[in-house]
């Protein structure tokens, strides 16, 4: 459907289409407020597809370990696959240099105040960032359990980290960022025995009681324990998406971004 | 979470409107947002007096229809009205649901001044 002839309007919501007012005249238009974002979405996601890269956008809290965790991700597999990491900061260059020292190749974007990642703030990176020859790309959101998660940024995967030095109430408090991931990884799992507050089944309780059936892992990256499900899990979704563009398909993450044409499935 | 910049997307977008039908203003705004959109109603009305001022839109009416939480159970068929963080079949109680309303942040319709 596109958003300029008015194929958009079903029979569902033509009643919210036009309202005649005296003196005026009602246009139409029905179209998501961050159409423009979307569409420089699809556009990256184009360009990452052209070049045969998994991108995988990573959101949480401040603090959370996704630096860490993705020296570790580099650690184990920068010897079978190609990794790149695009970084969201609002000040700082310290997580790209963290990554560098780890031998791939990373650019930090400094947002300023932004408290999110938008797909333009992506795509300017993308002219500074050869994506030949990668075969994953991680993108690391701002720290921030709000925002990140209503912006596409072309990504063909969510994961979501939640620290269980958090609540593991966070799913419940943060229901759009949690609906919007494809697995949620429990991190920082050596410090549970220390933390009798956090029960990590509950925590998996709140992402299915947002009709979430994405994998909840549970992970340390300081002493190992657990990352080989995470592992498989990137190989896996790596492989899929092999699949899917030797078929001439894509995918994008499972929860729409906010606000696209409602029955709308994802392929 | 950062409603000033969607009212500036949302008013770019009205303007183009505008523009398209040689409007020589516009009466009134209406938008569709679901509580899934990420979106707090009441800050994007704060935010749009400041984000239209000296635009076609100055002094338009934003006009928000708040879209309910419908799911529909995959398992049961039933469709039910939800909570943000409980998207549950009210039915059945699975949570293989799947969203029917409640994420949108749309633009609807504008009134414009011909």
């Amino acid at each position: 459907m596109c958003n300029t002839c008015g194929c958009n309007i079903t029979p569902g919501n033509r009643k919210h289409a036009y309202t005649p007012v005296a003196g005026t005249t009602a246009v139409s238009v029905l179209q998501n407020l961050l159409a423009k974002n979307d569409d420089q979405a699809a556009h990256n996601r184009a360009h990452f597809d052209q070049h045969g890269v998994l991108t995988i956008n990573l959101m949480s809290a401040p603090g959370s370990g996704k630096t860490t965790l993705l020296e570790a991700t580099i650690e184990t597999l920068k010897d079978a696959f190609r990794i790149g990491v695009i970084e969201g900061d609002l000040a700082t260059e310290n997580d790209a240099a963290r990554i560098r020292a780890k031998g791939v190749p990373a650019h930090q974007i400094t947002t300023g105040s932004a408290c999110h990642l938008d797909a333009h703030m992506v795509h300017e990176a993308l002219h500074h960032f050869p994506l030949e020859g990668l075969d994953f790309l991680f993108i690391e959101n701002v720290g921030n359990l709000v925002c990140p998660a209503s912006f596409d940024l072309g990504q063909h995967r969510n994961v979501t980290l939640l620290s269980v030095t958090e609540g593991d109430d966070k799913p419940a408090k943060y229901p759009v960022m949690f609906r919007a991931a494809d697995c949620v990884l429990l991190t920082k799992c050596d410090l549970l025995p220390l933390l009798e507050d956090f029960d990590p089944a509950r925590a998996e309780g709140y992402v299915r009681n947002l009709a979430n059936d994405a994998p909840v892992l549970r992970l340390s990256a300081r002493n190992g324990q657990g990352l080989n499900a995470w592992f498989d899990w990137l190989r896996q979704t790596r492989a899929q998406q092999q699949a899917r563009l030797a078929a001439g398909g894509t995918t994008r993450p499972k929860a729409r971004p906010e606000g696209a044409p409602l029955n709308e499935t994802p392929a | 979470m950062h409603e000033l910049s969607v009212c500036q997307a949302l008013l770019a977008q009205v303007a183009a409107v505008a523009r398209a039908h040689d409007a020589q203003g516009v009466r009134a705004v209406r938008l569709r947002v679901g509580p899934l959109s990420g979106v707090e109603v009441s800050l994007l009305k704060q935010a749009y007096p400041v984000a239209s001022a000296g635009t076609l839109a100055e002094s338009s009416e934003l006009l928000i229809e708040l879209a309910p939480i419908r799911v529909k159970c995959e398992t049961c068929g039933a469709e039910s009205e939800a909570q943000p963080n409980r998207l549950l079949c009210a039915r059945c109680g699975d949570d293989h649901t799947r969203l029917m309303s409640g994420d949108e942040l749309m633009l609807m319709s504008v009134e414009l001044v011909i």
